[in-house]
């Protein structure tokens, strides 16, 4: 008995299409908006970091862009699977913590799988198995216990998240495991491309040329493995999300759980897969950060739990389910990486960022809102 | 009897010391539509989700297309041919006609052999287009999600899903509720459309004028029992009314 098309029916009677001009300008910024957004924020940057630095530094930079990409990676794999799961009308609050409990587990398993003997590469398999396994296990107790015995999702996720801290700390050594064998910084931090401008340099490809000094100065690190790692994953949820029956029943779930069940999904099998999917991003994260810095970490995941929530919405996934892109989830992951590093390079003191992510989460959020209001419609879910 | 396609026999329904379906007997044949009447409260809801898998009878029979049926989840109903579709639809608003006439059949295009899997959105439109023009229903755009449709562009959405999956019986709860008159008048349509093609239609209603409209039998219900079985044209508002509320019975009187 949800009322809803009492509300809708006179509105809608002009549908989609009408309205005047104005009002489908307004629609349609509000629809593009984090886009123009980004775009505004990076010119800004563009001509600010050159005249607060006198011309000395410069935004749009090979170096500068490279960074943003690996700042983007831990944030970005997070908000994939929380994509997926706002969609679905859930929330996952144990993303962070089991970043950081797949960062100590591939950890453990590659220093193992090494010191027994394995071949590196193996032993890097191994970790990723490790941290995929210990994350995916997570993933399914979530959703199994919010599907099967109806628990909130809020509660549940935030019950396991100190679980799953609680074992990260304990599987750990004193939060870190230490000892990997050494050539695995390779894994996490080579890159695809490497470039040195001027005299003696060139361009080379996936192993890092052994240079020292001036060259090594002008040396440019393009596509580093987690970025490469990071866009497969992207492309993998892109097509999940908006191909596949997977993610059109996601968008049911969310949209409606009453059609989907009576629609012969199997809501609740669903619910769990997309839990697990949403953990195995956060164990893709972990395992890559265990590459990058050589060492298993406990703590990783712990401050990334809110931004990558904070980029998902700026990228216009609904709180309230059924509505959300994946490319939507990479803008706003964008935004907030470009602009943490731009009030960096301002010198702005670095808090401040937290100030204005925070600004831009409510605004994404009052704009959304504003658009339901001006195409007439009720808020979806404000029914259910 | 030879063309009774549902026949519901003796069906009782308690929850807890509540009798909401008092022994009901119930025909429907091939081609007719069936208005199912009383007032809020009287047994209509309850009875029709015993037909339709939601809820399982205490007591009782359920013929359906010849065979004696139990359902015990909506789903198995649907798997037989009997769509319901309620006030709320049953409809994600969020996702446009097609892959709500599609949703958890969803067309697929097969890649690699079988391995991958992608939606095929446009099979979707084009099956959901043509089966919305065989219904002479127009919807402006078939691509937006459907909460930019009013309510009957909803409830034809809801009853060409039906149309398209070859319900063998449609149960509508209400149909016309919380609609615009000319709204309503293409529902009604639609319902002599769906019997001449031979889908019987059981109207589940306490609009009067509705009932009048389309049904060529009326069964009023009141305080869990049938008080009365009648042909649509041989009786009128005043009479149904009575029974409605409980004056006359003929239940009694058998």
């Amino acid at each position: 008995m949800t009322m809803r098309g009492s509300i809708a029916a006179p509105a809608g009677a002009h549908g989609p299409g009408g309205g005047s001009s104005l009002q489908r300008l307004v629609l349609f910024l509000s629809r593009m908006w984090a886009w123009l957004f980004l775009a505004v924020m990076v010119l800004f940057f563009v001509v600010a970091v050159p005249l607060s630095t006198g011309g000395s530094v410069n935004f749009l930079t090979i170096r500068n862009s490279q960074n943003i990409l690996v700042a983007i990676v831990p944030v970005l794999l997070l908000g994939l699977g929380q994509t997926f799961v706002l969609i679905a009308a859930g929330i996952d609050l144990s993303v962070g913590w089991v970043m950081s409990l797949a960062s100590v587990l591939s950890a453990l398993a590659l220093r193992d799988a090494f010191n027994s003997g394995a071949p590196l590469p193996v032993a890097v398999l191994a970790g990723l198995a490790a941290g995929l396994a210990g994350a995916g296990l997570v993933g399914f107790l979530n959703g199994w216990i919010i599907a099967k015995l109806k628990v909130p999702a809020f509660i549940v996720t935030l019950g396991t998240s100190f679980i799953v801290r609680g074992v990260a700390y304990l599987m750990s050594e004193n939060s870190t495991v230490i000892g990997l064998p050494a050539g695995l910084g390779a894994y996490g931090n080579d890159a695809l491309i490497y470039y040195i401008s001027g005299p003696g340099g060139g361009v080379y490809f996936l192993h890092r040329p052994d240079v020292g000094g001036e060259l090594l100065r002008r040396m440019e690190i393009i596509l580093p493995y987690p970025v490469l790692a990071t866009a497969f994953v992207l492309a993998l949820t892109m097509f999940l999300l908006h191909k596949t029956q997977f993610g059109r029943h996601t968008y049911a779930i969310g949209g409606s759980m009453d059609a989907s069940v009576r629609s012969g999904i199997p809501v609740d099998r669903h619910v769990i897969k997309v839990y697990m999917l949403s953990a195995a991003t956060a164990g893709v994260a972990g395992f890559l950060s265990t590459l990058r810095f050589t060492a298993g970490s406990a703590v990783i995941g712990d401050s990334l739990l809110l931004s990558s929530i904070a980029a998902v919405i700026i990228g216009g996934v609904s709180m309230f389910g059924g509505a959300g892109t994946v490319i939507g989830t990479v803008i706003g992951a964008l935004i907030i990486a470009v602009l943490t590093t731009g009030l960096v390079m301002l010198n702005v003191d670095a808090f401040w960022q937290f100030i204005v992510v925070g600004t831009v989460v409510i605004v994404a959020v009052l704009i959304d809102q504003s658009r339901d209001l001006i195409v007439g419609r009720q808020r979806r879910g404000a029914a259910q | 009897m030879s063309d009774a396609l549902l026949q519901v026999r003796n069906l009782r329904k308690s929850f807890g010391g509540l009798t909401a379906v008092d022994g009901v007997s119930l025909e429907v044949r091939r081609g007719e539509v069936v208005g199912l009447l009383g007032d809020n409260g009287a047994g209509k809801s309850t009875l029709i989700k015993c037909v339709s898998g939601v809820y399982q009878p205490d007591d009782g029979e359920i013929v359906f297309d010849g065979a004696t049926v139990t359902f015990s989840t909506p789903m198995d109903a649907r798997r037989h041919g009997i769509e319901t579709i309620y006030q709320d639809l049953a409809l994600a608003n969020n996702l446009d006609v097609g892959a709500n006439i599609f949703l958890g059949r969803e067309i697929k295009k097969r890649w690699l052999g079988g391995l991958v899997h992608t939606l095929d959105d446009k099979g979707m439109e084009r099956e959901s287009r043509l089966t919305l023009e065989s219904l002479q229903i127009r919807i402006p755009t078939l691509a937006e999600p459907i909460e930019t449709l009013s309510g009957g562009q909803r409830q034809a959405v809801a009853i060409a899903r039906a149309v398209y999956w070859e319900a063998k019986l449609m149960i509508m709860d209400e149909p016309t509720n919380n609609l615009g008159v000319p709204e309503q008048h293409k529902v009604l349509e639609l319902i002599r459309t769906l019997r001449d093609r031979g889908v019987p239609v059981v109207l589940i209603t306490h609009v009067l004028p509705d009932a009048f409209a389309v049904t060529d039998r009326v069964v009023v219900m009141h305080r869990g029992r049938k008080v009365a079985e009648k042909v649509t044209a041989e009786t009128n508002t005043e009479e149904l009314v009575q029974y409605m509320v409980g004056a006359r019975d003929d239940d009694v009187a058998a």
